[in-house]
Order: structure tokens, then sequence, then C-alpha cells
């Protein structure tokens, strides 16, 4: 039994660990958040110089072996400075499906462009009506001739503003939430027929709606085998689970490790609040719930590490613990540091922000709870 | 023992509702019916229509211009306004400060200032909480300096909810030096807002919006005349209020209201072809939430009872903030569920009255977000649910 990281694990946390602490303080951070683009296209162009963007992918694609464990060494770090560069949907969700059913052009073209920092990518599979059922796709692709033409409304696409590429999923055959008939198509948002409503997100990152209206895809967009997509997006989404899981253990240890140094300096009624015994036995519940989380999320990396069938319950066994202790040390975060913690000038709540949205992304808690119970 | 309404108070009930449907201005209620943003001017233009049929001041006595409402009216009162979603008057001037006035002013006072908060021709604000002095009030630093005829306020008060559109501010501040920690020291100022040395910044909420502020004062020269009873009472002063007259703090119609919205809603929404209110997860959470509102309603009607018997609600209230805010908060977090990833748009502008552009998400999906961020202040506000503890354990366990 061992836990401890590799060499290249460790090098590759010192480096985004450094990255975090020099390069993205708060006040860079919610400057970024306010610009037009959303994040810092300096940064991103770091993130493939240091090899970051190479990590979700295998060595035969001409990544550094995308291994689970490695994802969430990068993604635990992110979230220690709650980065809103778009790691996850760029190299996590479109990068991932292109790894897992890509044809050669399309990997060599797609994640070689991720990894060199030049290509922007997206996941449209939400719909208005879908909520958390992947299998639930309204939109439709209608063979003609060579090409497919794609008609729908995808919500809340993370990175939709921004990339080049959007993978989308469509239904080619079969009714709205048959496990069959679903396929992805690589749609170039600039097509005929595209429109975006983009806008910021709750947790300091953009997304879009994505309405197609007949919009032309021709035959080689087409991304894996035909109908055959559900169980792909499935196993892609498992590993943005853990992204996620992975970023929200970050962000609760920073959480938590600020809200004690808080109460260490905030005098009232003549002493630091720290020395109060009920604000004492919250923090330790606070650090317990961390820990916790970071044990499950160590198990979910080791079980999709291994693969076979009992990836998806161990992933929803993270996801639905990872809900409950980002919801408890987020708010309690908040109501220990008092009136400040409700503030847009303290980083705290945006921490807290952001683990909220985390338990809302890719099914929340009561999902993936039930989702173990019948695994 | 007996809940129910008289043939008296049901006649008040019919009474009550004719008046709000005839009387609630239509785009006040459709900004209530649709979760869009208040302004400053609905709130007055609401509050004026109150005072011109006498229902203003719920709480007054009848002298200053009060309903004289039996605890049972405003009970009815307070459920009705909420089913309409009709704005809350704003408490700084009628709940905070009148009390004090009528309570501990002189004639003069209670003549210059009763009657402009009761129209809400006078918007006032609240200057208590400092920097350092959160749930530690009494160690506020703020000085009044007596110099001739007038104090010199100097310090700065914080948490200084929508002062920006205030006309006056009524302030705790020291007026026997500056020795921290001695509460008789402290008295009860009222300062007009458009004094020279006044300046307030905006402080912005985790929802992006400004609702509190900064209000720093320097060399703020105010009449003495506009002190209230006797230097040295403040505390006892701002502390009287603080036990009295806390009904509505547990906030039971408001969710009672929000429940039934979070039903309706989880009706409407799809959870794998079925409605979300039948996954047995999130409807044993809505009961769950229904029962807990149930006992607090229950706790709430006794405090009414004794009330109205003539005892002063005690440690009582106590109960209904924590209750009550938890409550509350908790259905912030169930219509946040219910809305799923259409939470995650933030799009503040789409709230506004005049939004025309193109709406993202069902109905406000794109606005529990902010709204949970947001009323996380309520369980640190008004004495943060840790002091309410605190009350508790003293005034009632005796620890």
């Amino acid at each position: 039994m061992d836990f401890s990281y590799s060499e290249e694990q460790q090098m590759l946390q010192d480096s985004i660990a450094k990255f975090v602490q020099n390069d993205y303080d708060f006040d860079s951070r919610m400057k970024l958040v306010k610009s037009d683009l959303g994040y810092s296209e300096a940064n991103w162009k770091l993130f493939a110089e240091l090899g970051w963007l190479m990590v979700p992918f295998s060595e035969a694609d001409g990544g550094l072996g995308g291994s689970a464990a490695d994802l969430m060494v990068v993604m635990e770090e992110f979230g220690k400075g709650i980065v809103i560069e778009p790691f996850l949907a760029t190299t996590v969700l479109g990068g991932g499906l292109v790894a897992a059913v890509g044809n050669d052009t399309q990997k060599a073209e797609l994640i070689g462009g991720i990894m060199e920092g030049n290509l922007q990518m997206a996941f449209a599979y939400a719909e208005p009506q879908s909520r958390y059922n992947l299998a639930d796709v309204a939109t439709t692709a209608t063979k003609d001739g060579d090409s497919y033409r794609l008609s729908g409304h995808k919500a809340v696409v993370l990175n939709g503003a921004a990339a080049d590429v959007i993978a989308v999923s469509a239904r080619t055959s079969g009714s709205q939430m048959d496990a069959e008939g679903i396929s992805l198509f690589l749609v170039d948002p600039k097509s005929d027929g595209v429109r975006l409503k983009t806008y910021r997100t709750q947790d300091g990152g953009r997304a879009a709606e994505v309405h197609l209206d007949n919009v032309t895809v021709s035959a080689d967009q087409l991304l894996g085998a035909e109908g055959q997509a559900l169980p792909v997006m499935n196993q892609v989404l498992n590993r943005a689970i853990l992204s996620i899981c992975s970023e929200a253990v970050g962000a609760m240890e920073v959480s938590y490790k600020k809200t004690v140094e808080y109460t260490k300096t905030r005098v009232q009624f003549g002493v630091p609040i720290a020395k109060f015994q009920a604000l004492q036995h919250r923090m330790a519940d606070m650090f317990i719930e961390h820990q916790q989380a970071k044990s499950i999320v160590l198990m979910a990396a080791m079980k999709l590490d291994q693969g076979g069938a009992e990836a998806d319950k161990a992933v929803s066994a993270m996801k639905s613990r990872i809900g409950k202790a980002a919801r408890k040390i987020g708010q309690e975060s908040i109501q220990i540091h008092g009136g400040i913690g409700v503030t847009e000038e303290l980083d705290v709540g945006h921490y807290f922000k952001r683990l909220t949205m985390i338990e809302l992304l890719f099914g929340n808690g009561d999902f993936h709870t039930q989702r173990f119970a019948k695994l | 023992m007996n809940v129910d309404f008289s043939a008296e108070e049901l006649a008040f009930q019919e009474e009550v509702r004719q008046f709000l449907k005839e009387k609630l201005p239509a785009d006040i209620a459709e900004k209530a019916r649709k979760g869009l943003h208040f302004e400053k001017e609905d709130f007055v233009t609401w509050q004026k229509i109150l005072a011109e049929k006498g229902w203003a001041a719920v709480n007054w006595p009848v002298e200053y211009g009060g309903t004289g409402w039996t605890s049972t009216q405003k009970y009815i009162w307070s459920n009705e306004c909420a089913k309409v979603g009709a704005p809350g008057v704003i408490p700084f001037g009628m709940s905070m400060v009148a009390p004090v006035i009528y309570g501990f002013g002189n004639e003069e006072q209670k003549k210059r200032f009763l009657p402009d908060i009761l129209n809400s021709n006078v918007w006032w604000c609240q200057g208590y909480s400092e920097p350092n002095a959160g749930s530690d009030l009494a160690s506020l630093k703020t000085t009044a300096t007596r110099d001739g005829d007038e104090y010199v306020v100097n310090g700065t008060k914080t948490w200084t909810t929508l002062g920006q559109y205030a006309d006056w501010i009524f302030c705790l501040v020291r007026t026997g030096g500056s020795d921290a920690k001695n509460q008789e020291a402290i008295s009860f100022l009222l300062i007009d807002m458009t004094t020279p040395g006044i300046t307030v910044s905006p402080i912005y909420m985790l929802d992006e919006r400004r609702e509190v502020n900064e209000v720093h004062f320097d060399n703020v020269r105010v009449p003495v005349a506009n002190l209230i009873g006797e230097e040295g009472k403040g505390w006892t002063y701002a502390k009287v209020l603080l036990t009295h007259e806390r009904t509505g703090i547990a906030r039971v119609a408001q969710s009672k209201m929000a429940l039934q919205s979070v039903k309706a809603l989880a009706t409407e929404t799809n959870d794998f072809g079925r409605p979300l209110l039948e996954n047995p997860a999130f409807a044993q959470k809505v009961a769950e939430l229904e029962i807990d509102l149930l006992a607090l309603e229950y706790t709430e009607l006794r405090t009414l009872a004794a009330v109205s018997t003539g005892k002063a609600p005690g440690p009582e209230s106590s109960i209904l903030k924590i209750k009550g805010t938890e409550i509350a908060q908790a259905i912030d977090e169930l219509k946040m569920e219910i809305a799923g990833y259409y939470a995650l748009p933030f799009l503040d502008e789409q709230f506004d009255i005049n939004f025309d552009g193109e709406w993202v998400g069902p109905g406000s999906a794109a606005n529990t977000a902010p709204t949970y961020f947001n009323n996380r202040k309520t369980s640190i506000y008004g004495g943060s649910n840790e002091v309410q503890k605190n009350i508790i354990c003293k005034a009632v366990l005796g620890l």
C-alpha cells in the first residue's frame, strides 16, 4: 500500500503550487473574472509550456500518461487558487472525448492543438429539460447525404464562448431518453446556424447557451461511432467529476485554513475568537470533512485508473461525499468569518461560490447517492 | 387553548386581502412574482400607500400613528403580505429608530422625526457595527466629543444597509471619552447624512450588489438637540429595542410561501422523466423543512400569545432568529437545487424590470444562487446566531 506521489507527480504538484502562489493572487484572479475573455491567454500559454495541458492525455496521444491520479494532483492545486482557466472544459471534457473515440486525424488535430495551447474546446451535452440525465437528448442530428443537420438547444455549456470546437451530443435515432442513438459531433461555433448566448457563471467562469438551427456538419465531424456515444460520455464525465472533486479538495483546504487563521487574528470580547470552544469544534469538523474528502477522492482516482465496473460506483461515492463536505466547509467558512465573509472583497466567499457550483455540476449529491445505491 | 380565528379576525383577514388586491401597485406585484429587484422607489411608494391607509406602523402605539392591532391581526397582516410578495416596510426608520424616539426621545424629537418616518419622507439607516465591533458591539470606538451646543463625531460605521439612500443615520457613539468596554459611555445620536464630513463608501456583497456601506465620520458636527435621552444611556435604549417587537424575525409567512413555490417548481422540473418532487430524496428534504417550519410557526404563535398578555418577548426571540434563518437558508438551497445547471449563469441584469434581452433559464433559476449567497448574511446580522445562542445560554440555561 502506498499513497505517496511519484517523483513526477511531486514535481507537477510543486510547479502548479508555485504558479498559484506567485502568479494567481486573489486580485489578479478577480481582474480575469471581469475581463472580456474571462481568463488569461498568457496563463494558458504558460500551462502549455509547462506541459500541464499534456497531463490528461496518454503517451500514445503525445501526452504525459493521462492517469486519473495525475489529473487529481493538477486539479487539487488549481482548486487552491480557484483557477478559472478552462482546463476542465478543454482538456478533460472536449479533449477527453477526442482521446476516447476520436480517429487519428481528429486526435492529431485536436489533441495536438490542445496540448500546444492553441485550441479551446467545450462539451455541450446538457439541455434545458435534461437535468442530470445524460441520455435525455432532444437535439437532433438528421442524416442528409454525406452530412448531418443538427438542431436543438444545449444548456450551460462551460467555456462555450471561447471554444474553437464544441463537441455536441445529438440524437441520430431513437426517442428522447433512449440510451441508444446518441452521437457526438465536432461543431465549429462559427458555422451557419450556430448561435451562442454567453455569460459569466456564479463561480467566476464562463458558459453559454448553444442554439443549433439546422447546422450542417460533415460526416468526418462525427466523433466516434454513430448512435453509441452514451458510454463514452459517461466515461469522460467520470473523469470530469474526479477533476472537480479534486479541485474541491484544494478549495476546501484553503477555506478551512483561512478560517482558522482569521479566528486567530479577529478579536472580539477582548480575545481572539479562536479561543471560543464553540468555534474550535466547528473548525475541527471542517478539518475532518476535508480529510474525508481527500480520502474518497484518492479512492476514486485509483478505481478509475484500475478501470472496470467499479469506477461508476466509486465516482458516485466521491461526488456524494464531496458535495456534503463542500457545503459544510463553505457555509462554515462564511459564518465564522461573519460579515466580511459575505462580501465580494474577501477571497473566502469566492471559494464558497465555487464549492457551491461544484455540488450542482455533473449530478448533485442526491443524484450520485441514488446512483451509488443502484449500482 | 385555541388557534382558530374569530369572526372579527376572519373579517379583518378579508379586509386585508381586499386592500392588498386593490392597492399593491401592479409593477411591484410583478416584480415580486418574477423575483425581480426592488428599487428604493418601490419601497417608498408602497409605504406611502400603507401610511395613507394607516397601516404603515404596525407596531407603533396608536398615539403616534400605529395600528393598535392585536397580535393576531399582526400575524394575519404579515401572512397576507407574504402571500402576495408585498415589499416589507424598510425597518431602519419604522422598527428600529422610531421605537427609541417615541420611547426615550423628547416631545420635540417625536414631533420632528416620527411623522416623516411614518409617511416615508425620510430614509433612515443604522450606525451600530464598526470594523472592529461586530458581535462585540459594546467595544465600538466612534466618538462624539462635546463642543458647546454640538458633538464632534469621529469614527467609522459599517454594514450600513442601504445607507446609500439614507437621509439620516442613528448611531451608537462613545461620549465618555474613548475608553473601550464601558457601556455607560455609549450614547444614541441622530445624524443628518448631509452634514459635512460624512462619506459613504459601498461594500459589495457576494451577489455583486451594493447593499451595505461603510460610513465615515470626520469631525462631523451634530447639534446636541439630536441626542436621544441622556448621555451614556444609549446602550440601554438599543437593548430595549433589540428585545422588543422582534416578531416577524422568524419570517414564517415568507418561508411558507417560499416552500409552496419550491413545491410548485419541483413539480414542473423534470427528473428522469418524473417530477423532481417525486424523487424520494428531494421529497424528504421538503417534508422535513415543512415540519420544522410548522414547529417554528407554533413557537412564534406562543411568543405572540405571551406578548399579548403583556409579557415582553425575552430570549424566545433568539429561537425565532436562529430557526427562522436556518429554515429560510435551507429553502434557498432547495431552490438552487431545483435550478440545477441553471443556477450557474450569472445574469444580474436579467432581474431588472427593464431587461429586454434574451432570457436564460426557467423562471428565476439564475437568481437562486445569488439569493442563496446573499442570504448567508441572515445568520450573521442582527446578532449572529452564535450570539443568539450565547443569549440563551446566559438568560435561560443560567450558564
